[in-house]
Parts: structure tokens; sequence; C-alpha cells
């Protein structure tokens, strides 16, 4: 009886073994990318995840994350669960500045039509978003709610509920450019511990007027679409998808920040080589321009333009038009890598007051 | 010879017996106390251990000398305290009648009543809270309904707010009350009250000397549950709180995020159970519960 156990448990070792052989041999043309879910993944997916994987021959499984620390911990703990990730610029330079990821490979990567500053040694910018100001057109018609942040802050003019983020990301420039700092002075200012109290100063004064701080994408589209806030600040695309969805929700390029997402690679990632040929397919701009038909991100890659991929009519809707991004702040990951933990702190002791 | 004499050897033979059978009971709770040792006694001390290593791997006290700095902490230590504590009487007031309500039934009829209780338990979290923000939002149906019934003008605000989160963390917490105090009240024998109004007693005065202390056990155990299971709730006030409830489960998965170590997390987390110590302990001494499991 105790051999028939112990060989029973032999044969059942053996047969994992075959099984993690199996999947380590099949795994040579698999590659596992996660992102964000939601309206954006579904463009991604449709747009370039599987469409750049029939072109390359490999099968590529996605899942969702939840940000770069996940990345952090997977690799800090030696574990391997992704190849690729796609992440927000700032967000990727706090993973470099940990040591937790791969320096991309240019010589593979194209990224010489590029638009300037939208790749960094560890992140190859597949699109561009920008954080706005979004209103209830029900509440204040279209076109006449709230163009700037300082409209947004200015509870006068513009009564109403307002949410914003819980957490600092892209909200401290908000308050700035509302108290009537230049665009070129935000990140001057904002660069020391008197700065981020001038930004928090100016939350403080619409703070009883700021009924929800969400904390996701879909959150902030939801509060829109069901009327909750009559104001909020949030990505583009998720409006405009909303929008699309039926929402009474608009939003002005005046107040937009903009910030490019792009992808990485975890520190010693089984699949690196083939990672990194994978996300060479996908900077090709007719990717890019197929997802943007999804979702209004605008592409990195100037080619999309040039080659006229785009419609004029969708090219006007992107952050990166350069009718819109002439408006706009861009957001400065410098000054992320070098203030977020700080900033946060202070952002959730003003929160919790 | 004297009797105590002739009954010593008989004395160590039983003393003998005694000594065995804790022995035999230590040895049937020794794979729990393994477990226990396993699953939470190692965890738990290398999360203390954690917590005293700074961001540089060196031992420090800096996840706690952060905790001093930022008034936020203890707002949210605060926050995390009184919305257990009031999700904690309001259970109690909601589910204390309704549990001996139930107990006064009979067998079907308190069957029946219990299904009502168990299928929202058995219902998923996330749902349960999310169909909370549908009714209870701005827009949602009971502001929609209190509008058109001319009850109010004006949409009230219930969620994004505390009292959102103590509506949502009520209905979840409510079964774990009722559940433990439900039994209790079910072995309480019925005759002890009819004594006591055979001796003269209305059935209020029977009710608050007899029958209430009997289910003291089963209450201060529900309340137990109820108010250590809110201390560690993430979902329900994440999500009906609006961002203006923090409360220290979710300040840990921020920090992890934000200082990606362990130890900015864990410090949190030592934090609260010491102060969850503190809090059950003088509980305890104040109202004696091997004394009131007792009576």
């Amino acid at each position: 009886m105790k051999i028939n156990i112990l060989k029973s448990a032999i044969g059942c070792l053996t047969a994992t073994g075959f099984l993690f052989s199996a999947t380590a041999s099949y795994a040579e043309d698999t590659l596992r990318i996660v992102s964000w879910g939601g309206a954006y993944q579904k463009g991604q997916s449709l747009g370039i995840f599987q469409p750049a994987a029939k072109a390359m021959g490999i099968t590529v499984k996605e899942d969702t994350y939840g940000g770069i620390s996940d990345v952090k911990l997977m690799v800090k703990s030696g574990a391997d669960k992704f190849d690729i990730f796609s992440s927000g610029a700032g967000s990727c330079a706090s993973g470099a500045a940990e040591g937790v990821l791969e320096k991309l490979d240019y010589s593979v990567i194209d990224v010489s039509n590029h638009l300037p500053g939208m790749y960094s040694d560890y992140c190859a910018g597949a699109d561009i978003f920008s954080v706005v100001a979004a209103y209830n057109t029900d509440t204040y018609g279209e076109g006449k709610g709230p163009k700037t942040w300082a409209d947004f802050y200015d509870v006068e003019k513009f009564p109403g509920t307002r949410a914003m983020r819980s957490k600092v990301d892209a909200q401290l420039e908000t308050a700035l450019l509302a108290d009537g700092v230049p665009m070129d002075q935000v990140y001057k200012v904002l660069d020391s511990e008197e700065g981020i109290e001038r930004a928090l100063n100016k939350i403080r004064t619409i703070k009883p007027h700021i009924a929800v701080w969400w904390s996701s994408g879909a959150q902030h589209a939801q509060l829109m679409k069901d009327g909750e806030v009559d104001m909020t600040t949030g990505w583009n695309g998720r409006f405009d998808v909303a929008k699309e969805d039926g929402a009474k929700v608009a939003y002005d390029w005046q107040s937009g920040i903009m910030d490019w997402e792009g992808y990485g690679i975890p520190k010693g990632a089984k699949n690196k080589d083939l990672a990194m040929k994978y996300i060479a397919e996908m900077m090709k701009p007719e990717y890019m321009a197929e997802f943007a038909k999804y979702i209004t991100y605008g592409p990195t890659n100037k080619k999309v333009y040039e080659l006229g991929l785009m419609t004029d009519e969708r090219a006007k809707m992107m952050p990166s038009h350069p009718d819109n991004a002439k408006h706009q702040l861009t957001l400065s990951t410098e000054w992320y890598s070098k203030w977020r933990t700080i900033a946060a702190e202070m952002y959730t002791e003003m929160m919790t007051e | 010879m004297t009797i105590a004499e002739m009954e010593k050897p008989n004395e160590r033979g039983l003393q003998q017996v005694a000594a065995n059978e804790r022995l035999t009971f230590f040895g049937l709770t020794l794979p729990y106390l393994l477990m226990v040792t396993a699953l939470i006694v190692i965890p738990v001390g290398w999360l203390f251990y954690l917590s005293f290593i700074g961001r540089d791997g060196s031992l420090s006290f800096e996840n706690y000398e952060r905790m001093m700095k930022s008034k936020a902490y203890i707002r949210i230590f605060l926050t995390t305290f009184k919305i257990s504590i009031l999700t904690t009487i309001i259970c109690a007031a909601i589910g204390y009648p309704l549990a001996y309500f139930m107990s006064q039934l009979s067998r079907k009829w308190a069957n029946i009543c219990m299904i009502g209780v168990l299928i929202p338990f058995w219902t998923s979290l996330l749902v349960r809270t999310y169909a909370w923000l549908v009714l209870l939002q701005k827009k949602g149906l009971l502001n929609n309904m209190a509008i058109e019934m001319g009850l109010i003008s004006e949409p009230i605000k219930i969620v994004h707010n505390t009292t959102g989160t103590l509506i949502g963390m009520v209905h979840i917490m409510l079964p774990f009350l009722i559940l433990p105090l439900y039994a209790n009240m079910r072995a309480i024998d019925k005759d002890t009250l009819k004594a006591a109004s055979s001796l003269g007693a209305t059935p209020t005065r029977a009710f608050w000397t007899v029958f209430f202390p009997l289910s003291l056990p089963g209450l201060l155990a529900g309340l137990l549950i109820v108010f250590v299971l809110c201390l560690g709730f993430y979902v329900t006030p994440a999500i009906l709180g609006g961002g203006r409830v923090i409360m220290a489960a979710m300040k840990i998965s921020s920090n992890i995020e934000l200082y990606f170590s362990w130890g900015a997390a864990s410090a949190l987390g030592v934090v609260l159970l010491v102060v969850t110590g503190i809090i059950l302990f003088i509980a305890s001494k104040l109202v004696s519960m091997d004394q009131l499991g007792n009576r």
C-alpha cells in the first residue's frame, strides 16, 4: 500500500514536471502583456496587441494589473507573471529609478519618427492622453461650462459639485494653473514643499465642493454619466467614450495636461528578446492609428499623420493634435520622480483634514 | 489508617490518568497549533520585523517616524476606529431585536427568516456594495423616488461620505452579528422565562433580568467579530466613502504603491494590531467575558 502511494506520488510529480517543461517550450513564442482593462485595454487589444501578434506569428496573452507597484513587487520577489506592461511615463520612470526594468534596445525598437520626448530609456511611448476638466452639459450647457482650470476652481462663476483624483498625480498642476502660474513656471513653483503647499491651499479653497475623490478612470466616467458630480478632473479618452454612450459630458483643451503612456519590460523577463521585437512591432503607425479609432488617445508616432492614416475629424479629437496641444501643459516625469512620494503624503493630509 | 491515607494510591492513579488525558488533548490540538504557528504567528512576526526595515534595507524606525510626522495617519486611524465602532453599535441595535424575534419563532419560520439573513451573506461583497451605490447616489433610485413623491426637493447626500459607508458596512456585517447571537438565544432554556413569570416578573423584567444576561455571550461574540472585521475593511469604504472616508486598509494599500516596500505598509498593520489589542484588553477588563460565559 505504502509503495503504491509512493509510486503514484512519483507519477504525479513526473506528470507535473512534463507539464512545466511543456509550458516552458510553448512559451518561446508566447508573450504575456498587462494593461489597465476597460475601454483603454479594449482599444489596445483590438487595435495593437492582437494584430501585432498576428503579424509576428506569436501568441500574446493579455491580463490586467495594478500599476508599476505590481512590477516592483514581482521583480523583487523573483516571480514571473508577465513580459511587457503598459504604463504611464511617470510610473515607468519611478520603476526605472528602482532598478526593476530592462533597458530598451532602440536599435531594435525604431523611435526615429516619435514626437520629441515621447520615449525614454525604459519606456517606449505608445499613446498620448490628457488630464482635462470635464463638465456636465446638462448643468452648464454645451460649451458654457468651465473651460480652464481657473474656471474649475471658481465656485461662484460655476457653482456645483466637483470630483478630483484621490492620488496626487496631475492634480497639483491644476491648482497652480488656476492660481495664475504660467504654464512654463508650474514645475519650477512646485519644486519645493512651499510650492506644493501653495497648490494644496488652492485645492483647500474648493474642498467643500469636492463631493468625490475618484480612484479610477472607470469611476470618473461613471460619476459624469450618472450626474453624480457637475465637474471632474480625468482622462479625456474616458469622457469621449462615455459621451458616445450618451453621457452629458464635455471638456475644453484649454484645461489639458498632456502625458504619455508606453511599454516597458520588467527586469529578468524570460522572453526579453521577443518582447523587444514585439514592442518594435507595436510602434508602427498603422497600429497606433487603429487604436485611436477606439479611444481618443493620440499616437506618439508622427507617421500616423504624415501617412494620412487618420481622418482629419478624428485627428482633431486627439490631445496631441497641434491645435489642442498648444494650449496644454506637458506633465514632467522628472518632477514626479523627485517629488511624488512627498507630494502624495501632503495630498493625503489635505484630503483627510 | 485514615480514609484519606487509604485514598492516596487511588489519587495518584487518578492524577496519572488526568496527566495522560492532558497529553492526549495536547496531541489532538497539535495540528491546529502548528497551523496557527505557520499561518499566523510566523507571517505576523515577519511583517512585524519588516516594519522596522527602512527603504535601504537596514534596520530603522523610518516607517514609524513617518506616521508621527504626518497628521494624516492619526486621522486615518481615528476614522478607522470611529467607523468600526459606529458600525458595531448600529449592527447591535438592528441585529439584537431581529435575532430575538427569530429565536421566538417556530423552527420553520425561523429557518425562513434565516434564509433572508443568509442570502445577502452569500452574495458577492462587491455586488452588494455597487448595488448600494446605485440605490444611494444623487440620481439614484432612493433620491429619485423621494423627489417624485415630493418628500424632498433636492437630492440628499447619502453616499460618498460616512453615511453611505456606514449603510454599506452595516448591511455586510449584520449576519456576522446575528449568526452567533441567534445560536446563543436558541440555546436559552425557555423555562427560565416561565419560571421568572411564575415568580411574578413582568415580561419586561423577565427579559432584562433573565434572557438578556443569558444572551450576552452570543452578543459579545458577535460584536467582537463585527468590530475586528470592520477594522480591516477595504472595498466598501473605498467605493461608498468616495475618497472622503479613508480607513487603515486603504492607506496600507496606497503605501505599498507609494514606497514599494512591505515595511511602509506593515508598520501601519502593526499599529492597527497593537491598538486593537489594547482596546480589546480594556474591553475585556470592563466586561469580564469569563464571568459572562459561566452564568
